[in-house]
């Protein structure tokens, strides 16, 4: 999903996708998009793709710890809301990292991505010092 | 008898009647035995004047003792005697004696010298109580057979006399300007034997005089109310004050011995001598040894004395109950309780409580077998009560009575106990206006009944009884009560007055709201009826009562809060149950490790993501400086992470910032060396 907040992601494309409407199945349809999408996405600088493989590695590991108190209850509730929250964080954190870094955004023209990355950096360990405290 | 009444309850009714009484004089028995026992038991050895009360109690009594204390008290005896110079004229006198009382064999050369030394006292001194031991002495070693005797006997005896006062007291010795009735009693004990150990006959003006002071000792001595005579001290804040029974013992020992020794009768009133034997039976159990010596010394003493030998009368059973038809039954005994000789007993008069006085002139039979006068006393017609018997004690034989005194008129009292009559009981609920009673019930008194009455309060409850004697007289019992007891446990107890044989009592509730505390509901009714005499005392439950009173205004009083049982306070207190947080229910290990495997898969999945990128470390800085800071930019985050961890597991938060501060100065400078470093590169890198 985060893949649609990229900016990149363009209006021109929606004229390829038009193209495989007219097809009778929507499974094709389907196929066909998940394909472009596919391909337009191999087209994402490797350093964008890292973030957003961080970002699915922390909701994955965010959505295991879901489950986990689904199955056994909520308590200590404190540890599970620091988890999840951990985790909903970096990732939040890491989608701005995503957004200053990419070069597509010009409002973050002049912002040089190391300057971006000492920010997530910094960002982190104040979240995770709250994380901690709060873990008990 | 008394079926209402718990068997103890009747019981305690009883003694309490009876205890009172039983304090009156009875022969000695064995209970004075088992007494004497008990109280010499222990330290009777103590010192010679103990061991010679013990041993002579113990003979009198006939108490079978234990052969090594005779043997223990024989060497006690016999070490004292042969002892040389050292030992003082009471040692000796006591020695003597217990060897007398049990026969010991002593050396006849020891008693030469023992009389020697006695007889060398006799002549130094002027103190009465020296005299008294060193005759005492020497008498006791001529009872047993050895030969005393005194030559000087005229001299001593004045010399014994000259410490005597007016009034037939004496003094311990010629210094003294104390008079003492004790003193009196051992001066007498001194001269009679002085008088038994002289060789030659004494004065017969002297004894004379002697006799006259015996007289006048006996015009001092103090009797109560009840017959009982006894010799007290005239000053009691004396400093040889002895109290009454060793005072009376002393002056019984003396004036018994001084009758034995001289001829002729020594002219005091029978009644004082039976006085005394009353008195010192009067003691009952007694509760030190020097008391018990002296009740059964002076006791035995007065029942083979020279002057008059006393005969009680006393009755074996104070309660007589006209059910049983007991018989009317007395003894006429010595004081050890031996018959006495043939005599007639007559009832002359019979007092009741209520001074009313039956005056009959009946012989009591007599019962050889059992020594005992008897009665029926359903010829007198007496009825239940408490009642004081008059007795006339006359001996047959007329020379009996120069020897025994019986005191005449001797007054006993009874208690004559029988079944009382409980009829036309009946309780009914009364309109309080009207008068006339609505529901009467008849009640049988002599079992529990379950009446079930309702009233509210304008009504009245009316329970009346009659009560008659055996004989038909009217009845009234000590205790008349009626109890209403509410089932709160409220409590009220009720007087049933009694004229003449009808006992009635009208309880008007209108009255006794307040009373009551204006609470309504059940009460339960008891009636008791009790008193000494009644053999049927009884508790019965008559049944209940519904109350309907009026609702409680706002001042009306609060019932007073019921009794606890005092031992409640010390029962054991009620457990106190803490409450715990219950423990939140946790998963299974197994699940939690599992999950705690399943976050380390996305981060895998991540791992393998990124070498499916191509991710490589080709942009790390080569230089050695820009490396370094790289490498300590890293090795900062990992730091301050690792300070992260022990937070969790055991800093604080103020450690923990404190560190994290330093940490931080630290990592912005490195992080900015090796950020702009890559900054700086990549800026070139896009100009180049």
């Amino acid at each position: 999903m985060l893949i649609f907040f990229h900016s990149q992601f363009p209006i021109s494309k929606r004229s390829e996708g038009s193209r495989f409407a007219k097809m009778p199945k929507a499974a094709a349809d389907a196929k066909l998009l998940i394909q472009s999408l596919t391909k337009a996405y191999a087209a994402t600088p490797t350093n964008l793709k890292i973030i957003d493989l961080y970002v699915l590695f922390a909701v994955a590991t965010a959505l295991v710890q879901v489950v986990y108190m689904g199955i056994v209850g909520s308590f200590p509730f404190n540890s599970f809301l620091s988890g999840v929250l951990s985790c909903i964080g970096t990732a939040v954190l890491a989608v701005c990292l995503r957004i200053q870094v990419n070069k597509d955004n010009k409002e973050f023209k002049d912002l040089p991505p190391e300057r971006a990355f000492a920010d997530f950096v910094l960002c982190n360990l104040v979240l995770h010092l709250v994380i901690m405290n709060f873990l008990g | 008898m008394a079926w209402g009444l718990p068997p103890l309850a009747v019981l305690l009714l009883l003694a309490v009647i009876v205890a009172p009484l039983s304090s009156a004089v009875r022969p000695v028995s064995d209970a004075h035995r088992s007494a004497a026992t008990e109280l010499f038991a222990d330290g009777s050895l103590g010192d010679l004047e103990t061991t010679y009360e013990a041993v002579s109690t113990f003979k009198i009594l006939g108490v079978q003792k234990d052969e090594s204390l005779d043997g223990k008290a024989c060497k006690l005896a016999s070490d004292t005697l042969s002892s040389s110079s050292s030992s003082s004229a009471k040692d000796l006198f006591h020695a003597a004696r217990i060897s007398g009382v049990l026969g010991c064999s002593i050396d006849a050369g020891v008693y030469d010298d023992v009389a020697s030394r006695l007889k060398a006292v006799i002549k130094d001194t002027n103190s009465l109580l020296e005299f008294y031991y060193s005759v005492g002495g020497l008498l006791s070693l001529k009872e047993q057979g050895h030969s005393v005797v005194l030559s000087d006997a005229d001299s001593i005896f004045h010399a014994i006399k000259a410490l005597s006062q007016s009034d037939g007291r004496w003094r311990y010795d010629t210094n003294s300007a104390e008079s003492s009735t004790f003193a009196a009693g051992i001066a007498l004990e001194a001269l009679a034997g002085v008088v038994s150990l002289s060789d030659a006959e004494v004065d017969p003006s002297m004894i004379g005089v002697v006799k006259n002071d015996i007289v006048k000792l006996f015009g001092t001595i103090k009797s109560y109310d009840d017959g009982t005579f006894y010799f007290d001290e005239k000053n009691v804040d004396a400093t040889e004050y002895k109290g009454p029974i060793t005072t009376s013992a002393s002056v019984v020992r003396g004036f018994t011995s001084f009758a034995n020794v001289v001829s002729g009768k020594l002219n005091i009133p029978g009644e004082k001598i039976l006085g005394l034997a009353k008195f010192f039976l009067g003691i009952g159990l007694p509760g030190s040894a020097k008391d018990c010596f002296n009740q059964i010394k002076s006791l035995s003493l007065l029942e083979n004395n020279r002057v008059f030998v006393p005969l009680i009368l006393s009755l074996p059973s104070k309660v007589l109950s006209l059910t049983s038809k007991d018989q009317l039954k007395v003894e006429v005994t010595t004081v050890f309780g031996s018959a006495a000789p043939p005599l007639r007993v007559n009832l002359v008069q019979v007092l009741g409580s209520d001074s009313k006085v039956i005056t009959t002139d009946k012989e009591l039979q007599f019962d050889v077998d059992n020594n005992v006068h008897y009665l029926d006393i359903a010829p007198l017609k007496i009825d239940v009560g408490k009642y004081s018997l008059v007795f006339e004690i006359s001996l047959q034989d007329p020379e009996h009575e120069t020897v025994y005194t019986t005191g005449g008129r001797n007054t006993e009292t009874v208690v004559v106990t029988g079944q009382i009559k409980v009829d036309k009981a009946e309780i009914g609920i009364a309109e309080n206006d009207a008068g006339t009673s609505e529901s009467v019930e008849k009640l049988d008194l002599l079992k529990d009944t379950k009446i079930s009455l309702s009233a509210n309060h304008l009504q009245k409850l009316r329970l009346s009884f009659q009560l008659a004697t055996p004989l038909g007289h009217t009845f009234k019992p000590h205790q008349v009560f009626l109890k209403l007891k509410h089932e709160s446990g409220v409590e009220h107890l009720f007087v049933v007055p009694g004229s003449a044989r009808q006992f009635k009592i009208v309880l008007d509730f209108l009255g006794l709201v307040e009373k009551f505390y204006y609470l309504s509901g059940r009460y339960d009714l008891e009636l008791s009826v009790g008193d000494a005499s009644m053999e049927n005392s009884f508790l019965r439950a008559l049944g209940h009562l519904e109350l309907d009173l009026p609702e409680p205004s706002e001042k009306a009083p609060r019932p007073p809060a019921q009794a606890v049982d005092p031992l409640a306070k010390f029962a054991p207190q009620k457990e106190i149950s803490h409450i715990f947080r219950v423990p939140e229910k946790r998963p299974p290990k197994e699940v939690s490790l599992a999950f705690t495997g399943l976050t380390l898969l996305p981060f895998i999945g991540f791992l393998i993501g990124l070498m499916r990128l191509g991710v490589n470390l080709k942009n790390f800085p080569s230089l050695p400086g820009p490396a370094a800071f790289a490498s300590l930019f890293h090795a900062g985050i990992g730091a301050v992470l690792l300070l992260y961890v022990l937070f969790w597991v055991k800093l604080d938060l103020f450690t923990t910032l404190k560190y994290l501060g330093f940490l931080s100065v630290f990592l912005v400078f490195v992080g900015h060396r090796a950020l702009s470093y890559l900054s700086s590169t990549s800026t070139k890198q896009k100009t180049a």
